[in-house]
């Protein structure tokens, strides 16, 4: 390591690197870009993911050389490595479908807390030769906004997993205290980037990155996770690319970069489906259940609604044209898309047309309801997406609503009060006969009340989702 | 400013555009599994704790490295493995049996 300004460090490392080094990593980069572009294909996405699988370990396989290894040194990476492999393979592997949304996020937040620690093991290694402003620059950048995405996606994280409340935490004056935590982190930050090298600041400013990445995602409701962990997934980006900075690696800023933009655009892009502004999503707590549709005169208490039984809904699924089952999380929770799937059968068996819609924002992530659905041998033709089929409920005798809510909530189109107006819906309510299978009454993951569940052509049926479709099978074979 | 942070710089933007551009108009179902696979390419930070494990000094450092490169593995290993899992789900089937409300 060549004594002298960071920068100078940056240079020197960049070339005793190599030139083929560098070129590996324009290889890798580009595999990334081609990666991403076959992702965003139904018929190449498979293939895209190896794709960028296969430039990540041209990228690995390009820095090894460059690393001067002692034996001791070998052993502890391998170690390392070893068991983030078996930890990782493991969680990717064994979790449930219905649990991905939450995986998705842990593997963020880890690769947010990496950055984090590179940046802080760098600063740690170079403090004495008093960093410049670059180099401050984006050392604390990486901090902080890693340790954000690491602390908001364990937040993340817990709410899907249900380890914590999922609905909308807050309390008084929340946006000052974080406002407040914000403040001190920048000015924290300045004074690091005013070329005073202080190991305590830094880690005073990781600190306070971690409190904010908590108390940031605490007020956002569970529905609106998948937003917020795309954002992390950005954040997470652009942290990486702030370590490359710090390192002098190109890999890492190609890399980082390419998930920090494309990940920004997948964040806005998820929250125009959900019909909402990303700055409503993070900061308007939509999903306190306080916050009724439609003010309180119309909550649900005192109106009435009709509950029936799993042979009368059998009779009526064996003898309608046409039925269309809306699937939600709680069908994702029950395990319940092999039963869905069982009753699809059977009424087809009958000559039912069936087919299954799709809300963009179904399930707890977008195209979550597709692999769950797809797991249980759905035939791919028979899900619709919204657009394609929202002009046939009309014509539809029966939809079964599954475990989903506000989704075919009206008020999303009627409500201006609503916090989930302008979201675009399954317009269930145009069908001749609507059956909700839900556990009970209760609003949905995102708190809100829905109309529907009380409209005259409305039946309910209580129960956990599978076994309520399981009894509906035998009804129908009955019937 | 040095030619090498120039170069830096350049490099970022253009990835900055190539990475806005290179997305564009995905379908809803592929939301997730893009996510996940963008998640699993941010993953490159272990590059980065390679190399700082590598040249750690003292036990402080050394931690610092083996956590990382620790972290780093489970975002890169877990990230792609989660993402084949998801999209493995949308493998083109053999066209389902004869005669299911086929055609639509």
């Amino acid at each position: 390591m060549t004594p002298g300004s960071p920068l100078l460090l940056a240079a020197s490392s960049a070339l005793t690197m190599g030139q083929g080094v560098r070129l590996a990593y324009l290889l890798a980069a580009v595999l990334f870009i081609l990666g991403l572009k076959q992702l965003s294909s139904p018929k190449s996405a498979r293939k895209g993911n190896w794709t960028a699988a296969v430039g990540m370990v041209i990228a690995i396989a390009a820095s090894l050389p460059g690393l001067s290894l002692s034996s001791t040194k070998i052993l502890v990476i391998l170690a390392a490595v070893a068991i983030g492999v078996v930890v990782g393979w493991f969680a990717a592997r064994k979790v449930a479908m219905t649990a991905i949304p939450q995986m998705v996020a842990a593997f963020n937040g880890v690769g947010g807390g990496a950055a984090a620690v590179v940046s802080v093991s760098e600063y740690l290694h170079t403090a004495a030769l008093a960093p410049g402003v670059v180099q401050s620059f984006s050392t604390v950048f990486s901090v902080v906004v890693g340790s954000v995405s690491f602390a908001g996606s364990v937040i993340a994280f817990m709410k899907l997993q249900e380890l914590m409340r999922g609905t909308p935490i807050t309390y008084p004056g929340q946006r000052v205290v974080n406002g407040g935590i914000l403040l001190a982190i920048v000015a924290g930050a300045a004074y690091l980037i005013g070329i005073h090298t202080s190991i305590p600041v830094l880690i005073g400013a990781l600190v306070l990155a971690v409190v904010l990445g908590f108390g940031f995602v605490l007020p956002i409701g569970g529905a609106d996770m998948p937003v917020v962990i795309s954002m992390l997934n950005a954040f997470t980006g652009l942290a990486v690319a702030a370590s490359g900075f710090v390192l002098g690696n190109t890999g890492l800023i190609v890399g980082g970069t390419l998930v920090g933009a494309s990940g920004t655009l997948l964040t806005m892009m998820m929250s125009d489906a959900m019909g909402r502004s990303l700055g409503n999503v993070l900061f308007a707590a939509v999903g306190k259940v306080v916050a009724g549709a439609g003010g309180d005169a119309e909550s649900s208490e005192g109106k009435n609604y009709r509950s029936g039984s799993a042979e009368d809904i059998g009779v009526l699924l064996a003898y309608s044209n046409k039925v269309i089952i809306v699937p939600g999380y709680g069908l994702a929770v029950a395990q319940a898309q092999h039963a869905a799937r069982e009753l699809a059968t059977v009424l087809e068996k009958r000559g039912v047309e069936v087919a299954y819609a799709i809300h963009p924002v179904a399930g707890r992530m977008p195209g979550h309801m597709n692999v769950l659905l797809a797991e249980a041998d759905v035939p791919y033709d028979q899900l619709k997406e919204m657009d394609a089929i929202n002009d046939e409920f009309r014509s539809t005798d029966v939809v079964l609503v599954v475990g989903a809510n506000d989704v075919v909530n009206p008020a999303a189109r009627e409500s201006k009060s609503s916090p989930i107006y302008g979201m675009p819906i399954l317009n269930a309510d145009q069908a001749r006969n609507i059956i909700f299978l839900k556990r009970s009454m209760r609003p949905g993951f995102a708190g809100i009340d829905n109309a529907l569940m009380y409209d005259p052509k409305t039946t309910m049926l209580f129960g956990d989702a599978k076994d309520s479709l399981t009894k509906l099978v035998a009804a129908v074979k009955a019937a | 400013m040095s030619n090498t942070l120039i170069e830096y710089i350049t490099t970022f933007v253009l990835a900055a555009f190539v990475g806005f551009e290179v997305i564009s108009k995905v379908p809803t179902i592929l939301h997730t599994p893009l996510m996940s696979g963008s998640n699993a390419i941010h993953g490159v930070i272990l590059v980065g704790a390679l190399a700082i494990a590598a040249r750690a000094n003292g036990p402080l450092e050394i931690t610092l490295g083996f956590l990382a490169v620790v972290l780093a593995t489970i975002n890169v290993i877990g990230g792609f493995v989660v993402t084949d899992r998801m999209l493995e789900m949308f493998k083109a089937r053999p066209s389902s049996p004869a005669g299911k409300d086929g055609q639509q």
